[in-house]
């Protein structure tokens, strides 16, 4: 059975429950042979896939939904053989780059190609373009990247590319400059509380204003994990009324566990005990700039005011050291020894103020 | 051979697009040099090369949108004419393979073919075409190519110099390596200047019969910083949108800025407040913020919800960089502490940092800075 997320998922631009003024000019440029390239950007959750789903429904019809896919093998220059994942209809096809990881040029040139140099069999097709989904665009390498320029202006006749990017920061200027810029915001909390209310009908329930306040609150604009999270809350406990225990993911009360652990004490033993825990979680494929931000907001919350804002600042640091760096680990550490040390020099001359 | 085989199906499979749906920079997209706007030099020097028979290799550089493309394009056709233009020139881009060996099989190939025999020609509609006895081999986005690949070029471009040229279009010289850069003039590109830009926008805006203000063009010329692309894409893209309702609606200058991802003004006065900036309101607009933040907890919330708004990282704090450094009443040792901070985030940006850390970051660093 599915999820109430993938169920309820809005399937046309008319369905869409927020962002109208949106919906309507992606409506009207979708009835245009017109169609330029797009950039969709915006939070996590925010609705970007579904609205980019609603919008090729809106070009070709029904048949967009009717997808298969595909194993296609690529060669890279140096003969290594990649297999991918391709999912397509008779009008659009959607890569995910990040799959190949570096020969993410490779893929992207050739599927490029092959869309650009290919028409429209189809002659009830309402568009002679076909559509390419670049999801995850953010995580193109910069060579990729670089393939795309000209490509998007020479063979504009025969395809229109739509990228899907939390950030447009990690594009080069050259990309945007050819895309029509789509920024996708997180819905506000009465839009979220509609869109609960909506599920909850459709389930064939009520759901209590209160139940669903926290569950927006909780979710932190991310509509995905709201759905998510009412679907569990529903599961465990059918009456569902508020006050609720929205019940954290075990990689979340495990952060903030090790949190504790830095503020409880600050030794080169506990050093140790944390970076084992450290490494559980990177075992258990948390990405380390998610584990760093969850302890540090932790940490802050539970620090003096005059020390929040150093331990955010080596946050910081010592993430972007993680990105140039190779060992996650070894930053991750650093980082804990840095605020253990903040820590305790500030209760220390706190310590010392009270002699005075 | 087998590269012409392949090369004359391709073009064969494309189709002519209709004019009105044509993305508005392909549709002017220079023809001729002369059409070139704000490269007088260049195209006063590449002028010449139409009346005689050589040609030097080139090495055209500049940030995007400035021409580079569409002037080598436009004198290879003016050199050659439409009969010509494929068995005599090749043209590779960032999309093609251009590994080493793609340099060392096809561009040698091409290089090496004695062109074939043409005579200069005069077409049916008047216009006389040179036909000069070379091949040009347009490299377009060079600065993407390998060193390797760059290096093997080298020898290539002096054994076959007599019959072929080579064009290297790039946006950074200094990725070119020197052995090939020193083989070639250098063309240099500049970003257009406001006038030229304004020109090109209101002969597109009338061309295409779309109204727009004189503040519109502005915010096109303010945005776009000399690369014309943009301001023509951004342009089409609002004439798009403004033709979506009916009766369509005027284009404001709000509808550019959306578009090229700007962040609202109230919403950056609104951040900047609660770090503590005095925002000088002018013309009677009332920001609705509460002033200065308390504290850290303040700070983050504020960066959260701009986070939730989508807008991205660089462009918040680009924004932001440019209220406090242009501010008219902040103590400049104030704006120099600021500086340093956005400096740091932006090259952490570049090395792909999370970017909440980093607005937060800047931000609680801004904060201190005007405590
Ligand atoms: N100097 C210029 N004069 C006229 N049009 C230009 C000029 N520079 C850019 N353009 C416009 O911008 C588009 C992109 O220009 P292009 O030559 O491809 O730039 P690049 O320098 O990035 O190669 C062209 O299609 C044309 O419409
Ligand atoms: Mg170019």
């Amino acid at each position: 059975m599915s999820l109430w997320v993938d169920l309820h998922r809005p399937r046309s631009l008319d369905d869409l429950h927020y962002h109208q003024d949106l919906s309507a000019r992606l409506r009207a440029l979708a009835s245009s042979d017109d169609f330029p390239h797009m950039l969709f950007y915006g939070p996590s959750g925010a609705g970007k896939k579904t609205r980019i789903a609603c919008t090729l429904k809106e070009l070709f019809g029904k048949g967009a939904e009717r997808i298969k896919i595909d194993q296609r093998v690529f060669l890279t220059p140096s003969k290594r053989k990649l297999d991918v994942n391709i999912v397509q209809s008779n009008f659009h096809i959607e890569i995910t780059p990040s799959e190949v990881g570096n020969y993410d040029r490779v893929v992207i040139q050739e599927i490029l190609k092959e869309i650009a140099q290919t028409q429209q069999v189809d002659v009830s097709a309402r568009h002679r373009f076909k559509v390419v989904v670049i999801n995850e665009a953010d995580t193109l390498t910069r060579d990729a990247q670089a393939a795309l320029r000209r490509t998007m202006e020479k063979y504009m006749s025969n395809m229109r590319i739509i990228l899907c990017a939390n950030s447009t920061s990690k594009l080069i200027a050259p990309i945007k400059s050819r895309c029509l810029l789509i920024r996708v915001a997180a819905p506000t909390e009465t839009e979220m509380k509609l869109v609960l209310d909506f599920v909850a009908k459709r389930q064939g329930f009520g759901i209590d204003p209160e139940a669903a306040q926290e569950i927006v609150q909780d979710s932190g604009g991310n509509l995905r994990k709201a759905i998510l999270v009412f679907e569990a809350l529903k599961m465990q406990s059918p009456s569902l009324t508020g006050p609720l225990s929205i019940a954290k993911p075990d990689w979340e009360t495990y952060c903030h566990k090790v949190a504790d652990m830095i503020i409880q004490e600050q030794s080169p033993e506990r050093v140790m005990q944390v970076r084992a825990k450290l490494y559980e979680l990177l075992s258990h494929c948390i990405p380390p700039t998610i584990i760093l931000k969850t302890i540090a907001d932790r940490v802050v919350d539970k620090v003096d005011e005059s020390l929040k804002a150093d331990i955010m600042h080596w946050a910081a640091i010592y993430e972007v050291r993680m990105r140039v760096g190779n060992k996650k680990i070894f930053h991750l550490e650093a980082w804990v020894i840095k605020v253990m040390s903040l820590y305790k020099h500030f209760c220390f001359d706190i310590d010392m103020d009270a002699f005075d | 051979m087998s590269f012409f085989q392949q090369h004359s199906t391709k073009t064969s499979r494309k189709h002519v697009q209709d004019p009105a749906l044509q993305p508005w920079v392909e549709k002017y997209r220079p023809k001729t040099i002369d059409d070139v706007s704000a490269q007088e030099h260049t195209v006063a020097v590449l002028r010449r090369t139409l009346t005689s028979t050589n040609l030097p290799h080139m090495l055209f550089y500049g940030p995007p949108g400035t021409g580079k493309t569409s002037t080598i394009l436009a004198l290879a056709r003016q050199l050659f004419g439409p009969e010509n233009f494929r068995s005599r020139v090749l043209e590779l881009n960032a999309s093609d393979e251009r590994g080493i060996s793609i340099v060392r099989e096809k561009i040698k190939n091409f290089a090496r073919q004695t062109p074939r025999a043409a005579q200069p020609h005069v077409t049916e509609d008047g216009i006389s075409y040179p036909c000069p006895p070379y091949k040009i081999i347009i490299l377009d986005e060079a600065d993407s190519m390998t060193q390797d690949a760059q290096a093997a070029l080298r020898r290539i471009m002096e054994t076959y110099a007599r019959i072929t040229r080579f064009c290297l279009v790039c946006n950074y010289v200094t990725r070119i390596i020197e052995p090939l850069a020193s083989r070639c003039s250098k063309f240099r590109f500049k970003p257009l200047d406001s006038s030229s830009t304004s020109l090109r926008l209101h002969q597109i805006s009338s061309l295409e019969n779309i109204p727009i203000s004189t503040s519109v063009i502005e915010t096109l010329i303010n945005v776009s910083q000399g690369d014309l692309r943009r301001s023509i894409t951004y342009l089409q893209s609002a004439s798009r949108l403004s033709h979506s309702t009916n009766p369509p609606t005027e284009i404001t200058s709000r509808d550019i800025q959306e578009i090229a991802g700007i962040v609202p003004d109230d919403v950056i006065n609104d951040f900047a407040t609660v770090l503590g900036v005095d925002i000088v309101v002018g013309s009677g607009m009332q920001t609705d913020s509460k002033g200065r933040a308390p504290g850290f907890d303040g700070v983050r919330s504020k960066v959260r919800e701009l986070v939730r708004e989508g807008y991205s990282a660089s462009q918040i704090l680009s924004q932001l960089h440019d209220l406090i450094i242009e501010h008219p009443t902040l103590a400049a040792h104030r704006k120099a502490q600021c500086a340093l901070s956005f400096a740091e985030a932006d090259k952490a940006l570049c090395d792909g940092a999370d970017e909440e850390l980093w607005i937060l970051e800047a931000a609680l660093q801004v904060y201190k800075a005007l405590a």
